[in-house]
């Protein structure tokens, strides 16, 4: 890729120190302690290991994480598609300030998220009082949970469709309307279908960010178990309990739904490259 | 060029950070339709055919503010709202308790030990995958974007699996007398896991942009190793690296969920900003727990605002190399 090197490595000095170096310091850093989660969990017979996978509370913890988790990537989806097409193909004063805004979420602690979405959220907070009358309740329930997980998961979806949506050549929306097509049907047809792997990607990134997302869900669940506990959360009162390899028995299915998710956005890009011609 | 961007953009936008040479480049691309028409009344020229009808267009627009309003400027402002509900000297009062301090202390203690060493290992990796050609680079760069696929918490319990009592290196430190988890040790370790892949995936993409053209006419030239590096490369990446730190620095400061595992909460010694934040609530002081979680509050606003400045200066960069390519 670059300025093609001679050498069979390339020429320039230091090839031993810093691949050295980079793949010590990754060794030591995230891959030991990585081993040490496998090594742990297969402490327990399968049994044991069944019955802490599989308890009651680990169940319903599992069922809401997925469940919020999946609402709120979809709803990212919704929102951020929408943003993204606004961002990039409109021009409105304060765009800028807004594109900035978009980021907010992910400059923002997850316990300091957490806390200001419950205060927002709460019953007599500032959109909870009006959800009240309606018979909605956010705060401490699966809504809330859900509403967290949207909040920080909402510049994924936005982020990886507004470059595509900026970099569509416009010859092709042209094109389309020369042959007759209605602008509805040049964004179903011709748009859509060049937005959705970008959306797709943006769904799968959300949703692995959701799976073990923590501080900004904590505040606004209220933490009951089989009620509104979060799979994270379960590791973390395990975890108080010196449980270490129950701990660890549930910390590798939701490891291996998130890094399953990773996969999946890997592929996806790699199928979208090929078929687009983008290489 | 064209194809060598597209493979660093794509490359860029499997993490949860969208790296600065992607931005930069996406903004200038082309003009947006309407653009140039911007103070057009509509009817007062044909529509093109990428534009839409004014009322779709200010509807959209419209649902987008008001959205982003309620859902991300909302509960960010409430944080402000409620540190400075019982006044200014209430809100300095919470800042100046003396755990709130000790809070300021250890987070940039945390900070300014995880940051640098990721930042080197940032360059490290970066020149090793961007200047070499070998085999399992791939493999290599998925490994480096590991941290962000795993979850704070578990992020957190792997520290302890490792350095707890009934941890591998556990008893090994026990009989040295080294504390490492519940201790100040245990919360840096668990940051500099977490904020791991920031400089790397911020710099290997722009390095690859990049080339390795200059570093080799300077090694032609007679110059060593270590002068390639400090003369060439750094003053090359300098931005690029500032930026992954930034974005390294925020995360490091405002980590929760790792660093709550391996804290063991004990107040004036192993809490860090977020922590306080987070007994402070659990003990209905709200008042306080907003006026501490407005100083992370900023911290955000002032890597929001780096961020954008960076930005801005990498896209004037990029412009001026066009326009120097043209003539």
């Amino acid at each position: 890729m670059s300025a093609a090197p001679r050498g069979r490595r390339g020429v320039l000095p230091g090839f031993g120190l810093s691949t050295g170096f980079t793949v010590l310091y990754l060794c030591l850093v995230v891959l030991v302690p990585l081993s040490t989660l496998a090594l742990r969990s297969s402490a327990l017979s399968w049994a044991d290991a069944w019955r802490v996978v599989a308890s009651p509370r680990a169940l319903a913890a599992y069922r809401l994480s997925f469940g919020a988790s999946l609402a709120a990537a979809s709803a990212n989806v919704v929102f951020g598609v929408l943003v993204a097409w606004v961002l990039a193909r409109y021009r409105f004063p304060g765009r800028a300030l807004v594109d900035a805004v978009v980021d907010l979420p992910f400059a923002l602690p997850t316990a300091v998220s957490g806390i200001a979405l419950t205060a927002v959220y709460a019953r007599t907070g500032w959109i909870g009082r009006f959800l009240e009358p309606l018979g909605v309740r956010a705060a401490f329930t699966p809504l809330g949970v859900t509403i967290a997980l949207t909040f920080i998961g909402l510049p994924f979806v936005i982020r990886t469709v507004q470059p595509v949506l900026q970099d569509l050549d416009p010859a092709l929306e042209e094109a389309a309307a020369v042959l007759g097509a209605g602008r509805w049907e040049t964004f179903r047809r011709v748009l859509l279908p060049a937005i959705i792997p970008a959306a797709l990607t943006g769904f799968a990134l959300a949703f692995a960010r959701a799976l073990g997302e923590y501080g900004s869900v904590v505040f606004i669940s209220g933490n009951m178990p089989l009620r509104t506990e979060i799979a994270p959360l379960l590791i973390m009162t395990r975890l108080e309990q010196f449980d270490y390899a129950g701990a660890a028995a549930i910390a590798v299915v939701l490891l291996g739904a998130s890094f399953a998710m990773l996969v999946a956005v890997n592929r996806l890009e790699a199928w979208t490259r090929a078929r687009t011609g983008l290489a | 060029m064209s194809r060598l961007s597209r493979a660093t953009e794509a490359l860029a936008l499997d993490g949860p950070t969208e790296p600065l040479l992607a931005r930069a480049k996406r903004e200038p691309a082309r003009p947006t339709p309407g653009a140039t028409t911007g103070g057009a009344r509509p009817g007062s020229r044909p529509r093109r055919p990428d534009e839409d009808p004014p009322a779709v267009r200010w509807a959209l627009v419209g649902f987008a503010l008001l959205f982003l309003a309620a859902f991300v400027v909302l509960p960010a402002s409430v944080v402000l709202v409620e540190a400075l509900r019982g006044g200014v000297a209430l809100w300095w009062k919470a800042l100046v308790d003396a755990d709130a301090l000790s809070a300021v202390k250890l987070t940039l203690l945390v900070a300014a030990i995880s940051v640098p060493l990721n930042a080197l290992f940032g360059l490290a990796a970066a020149w090793s995958i961007t200047r070499f050609r070998y085999r399992g680079k791939h493999v290599l760069l998925s490994l480096i974007d590991l941290p962000f696929g795993v979850s704070p918490v578990i992020s957190g319990m792997i520290t302890v699996l490792l350095f707890g009592a009934q941890g591998w290196l556990g008893p090994w430190l026990v009989a040295h007398g080294y504390k490492v988890v519940f201790a100040v040790p245990g919360i840096v370790v668990a940051t500099v896991f977490v904020t791991f892949p920031f400089v790397a995936r911020e710099l290997i993409p722009f390095m690859q942009t990049q080339g390795a053209e200059e570093e080799e006419a300077a090694l032609v030239l007679g110059a060593s190793g270590w002068q390639i590096l400090t003369r060439v490369t750094l003053p090359n990446v300098k931005w690029s690296l500032l930026y992954g730190v930034i974005l390294c620095n925020a995360r490091a400061m405002g980590e929760f969920g790792a660093v709550s595992v391996v804290s063991g909460h004990i107040r004036g010694v192993t809490n860090t900003i977020s922590l306080h934040v987070e007994i402070l609530y659990n003990e209905y002081a709200f008042q306080a727990a907003f006026a501490v979680a407005s100083l992370l509050f900023l911290v955000a606003i002032a890597t929001l605002g780096a961020k954008q400045a960076l930005e801005w200066r990498q896209r004037a960069a990029l412009r001026a190399a066009a326009q120097r390519n043209v003539l």
